[in-house]
């Protein structure tokens, strides 16, 4: 069997009899004897490393990766900088708990300040706090932010990730509130219905952009209603897009939150991911989680600490707005790491080729005859197509190992990255195109 | 240090990208943004050398002892993380075909298995991403089966006033209304408080078994069975699973529903403040109340974030499962507990155990009386303990003590080591009725002295800007 337990038998022996204690059961002499699991545990003998290898290198083996991806739909297969996977590697960063020590963790204080610098940078607001779970958790934790005693209700567009809408559902299930969804046209959210739906109750309004058929809201337009009706204005951004489209600021938005995977982050089978979450200063000391701060240390020398606690659970307790502790720092540190290795021309650059990319992909589609775009309008890098035959082309690329889009509603969410070449794409089309001649 | 964006030069850069095979498409005006951000353009090698010199400013498991009470700082096997890396497991698609990824499927069905076996609950979610996202979880699972049976005079959530902030915190999400019941001077639950607080309005119980100062309650069933006999669900904190695991259940405690911070009892590494994974076990009659993605699903359940969870992480707890098994599962836990009274005895005839008897995987020392005797207080000790390049315990916490600090050496450190901190804290002990003003001053080696965290809460400076 495995073991990380480096005290022999013997040893062990000696420090029990140390505490006057004569076998290890005496160590649990408070659990009631009847209690104590009387048997081993189902489960299987431990394993020496190279055993543990191979079977979990099976498991692995189960599953099926390609070398083309065109599905995207809240997670993004972006090309990952080498420098990207070895940094947030070294061990300090891997294993330190959250920074409570602030003299034994400046490396993690400087390296979360200045993510919460390039986050900023990236939306155009104010402050950012240390991350939080996910795009999802993100944009629940930023609906809670703006409620208050006479305005309760959420609303949101039902061009939102279905994860994101489900998410926030939860969460409004858990404090009683009401959530409503804003009906789209055309693939976006329609802004008459929004003005209908912006009562007097409403705390605050949520939308994506690009939205989850990736098309490019009035995310201006909208925010000015909510405003007028004076509610809060929250955008879920793709921070890969950020690169090039005008910022959530310069939108409006009082809240900016978005998944923070495509910033370096592998798919993994959905996570672990990244939520980023910004506001304006003025409503820095409602931001839920870690946050870190600049001050100067007892010499008088530039130092962090993680700031403004005021507001968390372990001071505030039930009356906290957030629970949260642990968010995805080593994620967080990842995304840094790729804003800075790509920087502001690298990451324009993804961000200019993926929307290229599925521009090309989208226009050699349509070229078919029977396949079409269900939305008009400006898309960044995801769209849906209408195609007969769904699961026959899909199943055909597979067999190229191209993951196709993603079947939505009778149709496909595709999505192309800097990552897809034009090869792959020009075949992909031609695949497309022989499955429907056949 | 200088900040990376100090160090930035206009028009460096790393070369990533090959030029673009297809016509770029511009955006149009209105939706384009009318500045670049403020990115730090660097080299490759002022990239590695910045983040090279930032980690050598961090204590992790891998430096040195941290007995960080309450987070179970065991050390993390590069194995794990290697599997996780595995191009098989990073680079699949959380939306790829089922038929593509039954090794994903594998993985955590697997894990499932095995950790509802240790705790003894019947089915589990991986979804939740950290353990206080585990306990909003769990809470709902107790929300909704009240709501299912159209019980709805059930609004209250009774928490021992020695919990972790995120359980009241927790409650609160969840829309309930937080009873603090005091303790037993013994630091268990008080019965007497918790029979006077149990009614019809008792929606559940939220309790950690071992508690915050490292007892095993022995009234557990006795607990439990008050709070079910009014028709109230006890949940399980996990924070402190690693005393038991393999030793006795949650499950067969009377718990409903736990969750565990695999991050902690299951070796996963912390990352500086997560990413973590906080799985929710629960028994059978809550099981259809579990979370899923309605994406992955298309089943209208609770959700509290995108996709299946941290799924790497799972990847890492489950190949630390294996390697341990039934017979690594107990030890560990035995080792735990062993090594925390070892090193509890050790320190003995200085610092004060808050509890003197023999404790769990963690003790808390109560230094009231060392600091009326000394003005040294517990954070100056816990300062003084990193010029000997020893992580501080936790701090005053659990809250039933004042002037606390909670010591969790976890079972991955040798005698050695446990020997060496024991003669540190005997020294500081001596040093705090020698020279107390040193202490004051400490840390006196490390990369900063004490930051002003006054300053940094009424000035907040939360970014870095131009000068």
């Amino acid at each position: 069997m495995g073991s990380y337990v480096p005290s022999t038998r013997a040893e062990r022996q000696e420090m029990l009899e140390a505490i006057g204690l004569k076998k290890e059961r005496d160590l649990y002499r408070d659990v009631p004897e009847h209690m104590l699991l009387d048997r081993p545990l189902d489960v299987p003998s431990g394993m020496s490393e190279l055993e543990v290898s191979r079977a979990v290198s099976a498991m692995a083996a189960k599953n099926r990766v390609f070398s083309t991806v065109l599905r995207g739909a809240g997670a993004y297969d972006h090309y990952i900088p080498s420098i990207v996977k070895y940094i947030p590697a070294k061990e300090e960063f891997l294993t330190a708990y959250t920074p409570y020590q602030a003299e034994m963790s400046q490396g993690v204080l400087q390296s979360i300040f200045e993510y919460q610098t390039m986050i900023c940078e990236l939306t155009g607001m104010d402050v950012s706090n240390a991350s939080v779970y996910d795009g999802a958790t993100a944009a629940a934790e930023a609906a809670a932010m703006c409620r208050d005693r006479k305005r309760r209700v959420t609303l949101v567009s039902a061009a939102v990730h279905p994860d994101v809408i489900n998410t926030i559902r939860t969460y409004c299930y858990g404090t009683g509130d009401t959530l409503r969804i804003v009906p789209i046209k055309n693939g976006r959210t329609d802004l008459t219905a929004l003005k209908e739906m912006l009562t007097a109750d409403v705390a605050s309004f949520y939308v994506q952009q690009p939205n989850f058929f990736g098309g490019l809201e009035d995310a201006e337009a909208l925010g000015q209603a909510v405003h007028e009706a004076g509610a809060m204005y929250v955008m879920g951004c793709n921070p890969i897009a950020l690169a090039i489209l005008k910022t959530p600021r310069d939108c409006g938005a009082d809240i900016a939150v978005g998944e923070g995977q495509p910033l370096g982050l592998p798919l993994g089978y959905g996570g672990p991911y990244l939520g980023y979450m910004t506001t304006l200063s003025k409503h820095m000391r409602k931001l839920p989680g870690r946050i870190v701060g600049e001050t100067v240390d007892s010499k008088g020398e530039r130092a962090y600490v993680l700031s403004l606690q005021a507001r968390e659970q372990h001071i505030r307790r039930e009356k906290a707005s957030s629970n949260i502790c642990s968010n995805e720092a080593l994620c967080a540190l990842t995304a840094a790491v790729y804003m800075a290795a790509m920087g502001p021309g690298g990451m324009a650059e993804a961000a200019k080729q993926s929307m290229a990319k599925a521009h090309y992909l989208a226009s050699g589609l349509c070229e078919i005859p029977g396949v079409s775009l269900r939305y008009s309008g400006e898309f960044f890098h995801e769209f849906v197509t209408d195609l007969p035959r769904t699961q026959e082309a899909l199943q055909a690329l597979e067999q190229a190992d191209i993951l196709g889009g993603l079947p939505v509603e009778g149709g496909i969410l595709w999505c192309a990255t800097e990552k897809v070449s034009k090869e792959a794409l020009d075949q992909t089309i031609r695949m497309v195109k022989e499955v429907l001649a056949q | 240090m200088k900040l990376i964006f100090e160090k930035s030069v206009s028009d460096r850069g790393c070369s990533l990208l090959p030029p673009c095979d297809v016509e770029l498409v511009p955006l149009p005006d209105a939706q384009t943004r009318t500045t670049p951000p403020g990115l730090p353009e660097m080299s490759e090698t002022d990239l590695s050398r910045h983040y090279t010199q930032l980690c050598r400013n961090v204590h992790g498991v891998n430096c040195g002892f941290y007995p960080l009470g309450s987070c179970t700082m065991k050390y993390n096997p590069r194995i794990d993380e290697e599997m996780a890396a595995l191009p098989g497991f990073a680079g699949v698609h959380p939306l790829a075909p089922v038929h593509t990824t039954a090794g994903c499927r594998e993985v955590l069905d697997t894990a499932k298995r095995y950790l509802c076996e240790i705790t003894g609950m019947a089915d589990m979610t991986f979804q939740p991403a950290a353990g206080a996202h585990g306990e909003f979880t769990g809470v709902l699972l107790i929300k909704q089966y009240h709501d299912a049976r159209g019980d709805s005079k059930r609004k209250k959530i009774i928490v021992p006033d020695s919990a972790h902030g995120t359980n009241p915190a927790t409650a609160s999400m969840c829309g309930f209304e937080v009873v603090n019941i005091p303790s037993a001077p013994n630091g268990c639950v008080d019965l007497e408080a918790l029979k006077a607080a149990v009614g019809d309005d008792t929606a559940g119980l939220m309790l950690t078994n071992p508690n915050t100062v490292g007892i095993f309650d022995e009234n557990i069933l006795e607990i439990t069975r008050l709070v079910h006999e009014v028709g109230g669900l006890c949940y399980y904190d996990g924070a402190n699973l690693n005393a038991v695991m393999g030793v006795v259940r949650p499950g067969d405690m009377g718990f409903d529903c736990i969750h565990m911070n695999l991050h902690k009892t299951f070796a996963t590494p912390h990352g500086g403040g997560g990413p973590g994974a906080g799985a929710v076990g629960c028994k059978d009659f809550l099981a259809r109340y579990l979370p899923q993605s309605l994406l992955m699903s298309g089943e209208e359940h609770i959700q509290v974030r995108s996709f299946a969870g941290n799924f790497l992480v799972v990847v890492k707890a489950l190949t630390y499962l294996m390697t341990l098994g039934r017979e690594g599962i107990p030890e560990a836990a035995q080792s735990a507990v062993l090594n925390a009274n070892y090193l509890m005895r050790k320190i003995q005839g200085t610092f004060k155990p808050a509890f003197d008897r023999i404790c769990m995987h963690e003790f808390v020392l109560d230094l009231a009386e060392f600091k009326q005797e000394t003005g040294v207080s517990a954070l100056d000790v816990a300062k003084s303990l990193i010029d000997y390049g020893m992580h501080p315990p936790t701090m005053y916490f659990p809250l039933i003590v004042h002037e606390a600090l909670m010591l969790e050496p976890t079972e991955t450190e040798s005698r050695e080591t446990l020997d060496w901190a024991a003669e540190v804290f005997r020294k500081l002990y001596a040093l705090a009725h020698e020279e107390p003003e040193f202490m004051h001053q400490a840390p006196h080696s490390a990369q900063i002295g004490r930051p002003d965290e006054v300053r940094a809460a009424r000035n907040p400076i939360l970014r870095w800007q131009t000068t």
